[in-house]
């Protein structure tokens, strides 16, 4: 509850910042963004997240599922190595490629920011599926489970906390990468915070700087009360005695 | 009944991990495959349910080939207990032993109920355990778990390996007696795979000791303790093979009538009479209904005390179902060279002396000198 409060208490300041700067109405002879324009940037970002994330979602937990089956091993190695390695460049080099390869515009940014979303997500269900102890996978064929039910009943289940994580962490990274991906064209938030920049007034670059801020850290907190719901009961009990042991 | 026919099994990486494999395991009988590490008894018993496949001979199960059948039903046809138990954690125990019913569709309240009866019999309350979790549970009570879920939907055939082999001693114990008295209650026909040859021993009808992939011999636990086939069987058994053989005989089977025994009231120097006609040095005292009370010396008979008052209550006592092996050691622990035996109401019954250990250990011997080795199974 005291986390909940915290995220209430950040995102009460950092709207509330947002409206004051709005009220300024103009900063010399720059004149400030208006509320309506600030709200359809906001939507404009939620949509190229939400967009790109579902994107890497829907292809990543497969790939990630795959990898882990005997079938697919040979390229579980290769793979998941571009995963790690894929996290490690810094979001806005990735944009300045993604722009060179792709182009500039709303749908190259979204397949930038699936590409770069989709990484957390294969990772950590690879992780995830291997985490299974193999004594429980073992018993569940041995009585007469099928690889289907092997999957659904068994490896899914015990896996969804660390898919969560990662889906989790993929999706407040890419509120941010999205800001930069403003400067491909994608729209949104971004495009304020560089409007500000540009023309070195702070209080514009705080108009789409504090909203971003303001989405990933509710994404975080929505998507954190989603995993811990999501979570079994019976792993919350483990994971608790695991940590009374130590 | 389980039928293996020449069953052999090589591995990808060309291992032969069995060879050429016979073996029959009658109905309701508890067959133990006993061997040392990598002697492919694990990989006989998981070729039964199929989560190996043979790459030799065949398999029967009741004169059915298990190929003719479907895996999946073969295998929910079969209970299934491993060393680590592998219960599913995020379900709770009536869920993890109600999973073979869940399997076969039962209706959830029937899964229950048997979740609630299979508990009871393994000797857990249902009432306080049956919505715990896994890890809520002691590495003896998941033991217990795991042998309830094995038995899920009542089938015939159980395969286990080392089911009490990640816990202490002292629970093993208990857990493999309270197992032989659940198989004389459900009969079931188990395969049962172990290491220890104690457990071995104690648990099996008959043991199939196996050696590099083969079969080396296949008999029951006294014929194995007593006419190993081979140098390797008689390693195997171990030195104290005889010993050994002790575990597999009870008080009962050797005791004999008490030399002497006493009422409560008789007349002291008369029973000191008795006991110098015999030539012996003690009596044993009971109640008139036959309780044991405890044990007379003779020279602390005298005229002038009552018996009552002369009694050395006994140390130790067992029952007639103690194994001979517990009973040689309480004698050896308490330092008494005869042992009472008494029944469920404290009756004397009979005894047992290191006399009668001996001459059972020397037939035993005996035997394994004078019965030719190899004998045809």
């Amino acid at each position: 509850m005291k986390r909940y409060a915290t995220v209430g208490l950040l995102l009460a300041l950092l709207l509330g910042v947002t409206v004051w700067m709005t009220s300024k109405g103009s900063v010399g002879i720059f004149k400030m963004f208006s509320a309506m324009k600030i709200v359809s940037a906001t939507l404009k970002h939620v949509q190229i997240v939400a967009a790109a994330e579902a994107l890497a979602i829907v292809i990543g937990i497969p790939i990630g599922f795959l990898t882990t089956r005997r079938a697919f091993r040979f390229i579980s190695p290769v793979l998941i190595g571009i995963a790690n390695v894929g996290q490690t460049v810094p979001t806005l080099a990735f944009i300045g490629i993604a722009g060179v390869v792709l182009g500039m515009g709303y749908n190259a940014a979204v397949i930038a920011l699936f590409v770069y979303a989709i990484l957390p997500i294969i990772r950590n269900t690879y992780a995830g599926i291997l985490s299974v102890d193999p004594a429980v996978k073992e018993a569940a064929q041995g009585m007469g489970m099928s690889k289907w039910q092997v999957t659904s009943k068994v490896e899914l289940p015990l896996a969804r906390p660390v898919i969560m994580a990662g889906i989790r962490t993929s999706a407040v990274v890419n509120v941010g990468t999205a800001a930069v991906a403003g400067m491909i064209g994608a729209g949104g938030l971004g495009v304020l915070i560089m409007t500000g920049l540009a023309v070195r007034v702070m209080p514009i670059v705080i108009q789409g700087a504090a909203p971003t801020a303001a989405l990933a850290i509710a994404l975080d907190a929505l998507l954190g009360g989603l995993e811990e719901w999501m979570t079994p009961r019976g792993l919350k009990v483990l994971k608790r005695a695991q940590w009374q042991q130590q | 009944m389980i039928r293996l026919e020449h069953v052999g099994k090589t591995f990808s990486d060309g291992t032969e991990a069995v060879k050429d494999l016979n073996l029959e395991i009658k109905e309701g009988e508890f067959c133990v495959l006993l061997g040392p590490s990598g002697c492919g008894k694990t990989t006989t018993m998981k070729m039964i349910n199929r989560l190996i496949s043979l790459t030799a001979g065949k398999i029967y199960i009741d004169g059915v080939d298990i190929y003719k059948l479907d895996q999946n039903q073969l295998r929910r046809g079969i209970g299934y207990a491993i060393q680590n138990i592998g219960l599913f954690p995020h379900l709770t125990v009536w869920q993890n032993i109600a999973t073979v019913p869940m399997l076969k569709k039962w209706p959830k309240a029937k899964q229950r109920a048997r979740a609630e009866e299979l508990l009871e019999l393994v000797g857990m309350d249902s009432g306080t355990f049956i919505d715990r979790y896994p890890s809520e549970l002691s590495g003896g009570q998941q033991q217990r778990v795991g042998v309830a879920r094995c038995l899920g939907a009542d089938p015939p055939i159980l395969l286990m390996d080392e089911p009490f082999g990640a816990i202490d001693p002292i629970t093993r114990n208990k857990l493999q007696e309270e197992f032989l008295k659940i198989q004389a209650k459900i009969k079931k026909t188990i395969a049962f795979v172990t290491h220890d040859i104690n457990e071995a021993i104690k648990m099996g009808d008959r043991i199939a000791l196996m050696r590099e992939g083969e079969l080396v011999q296949f008999s029951d636990p006294s014929t194995l303790l007593s006419s190993p086939k081979d140098e390797f069987v008689r390693n195997f058994v171990g030195a104290d093979r005889v010993l050994k053989g002790l575990r597999l005989l009870k008080a009962k089977d050797v005791m004999k009538e008490p030399p002497l025994t006493v009422k409560v009231g008789e007349d002291p120097m008369q029973v000191k009479a008795r006991m110098e006609k015999d030539n012996l040095q003690w009596s044993m005292l009971t109640e008139d209904g036959g309780r044991f009370l405890g044990w007379i010396t003779r020279d602390d008979l005298h005229e002038s005390k009552r018996i009552s008052g002369i009694i050395t209550p006994p140390s130790v006592t067992a029952s007639p179902d103690t194994p001979l092996n517990e009973a040689l050691s309480l004698m050896f622990n308490s330092a008494i060279g005869t042992l009472a035996i008494l029944d469920d109401e404290e009756r004397l019954v009979g005894v047992v002396s290191f006399q009668i250990i001996r001459d059972v250990l020397g037939q035993q011997a005996g035997e394994a000198q004078t019965e030719p080795c190899g004998e045809e199974q």
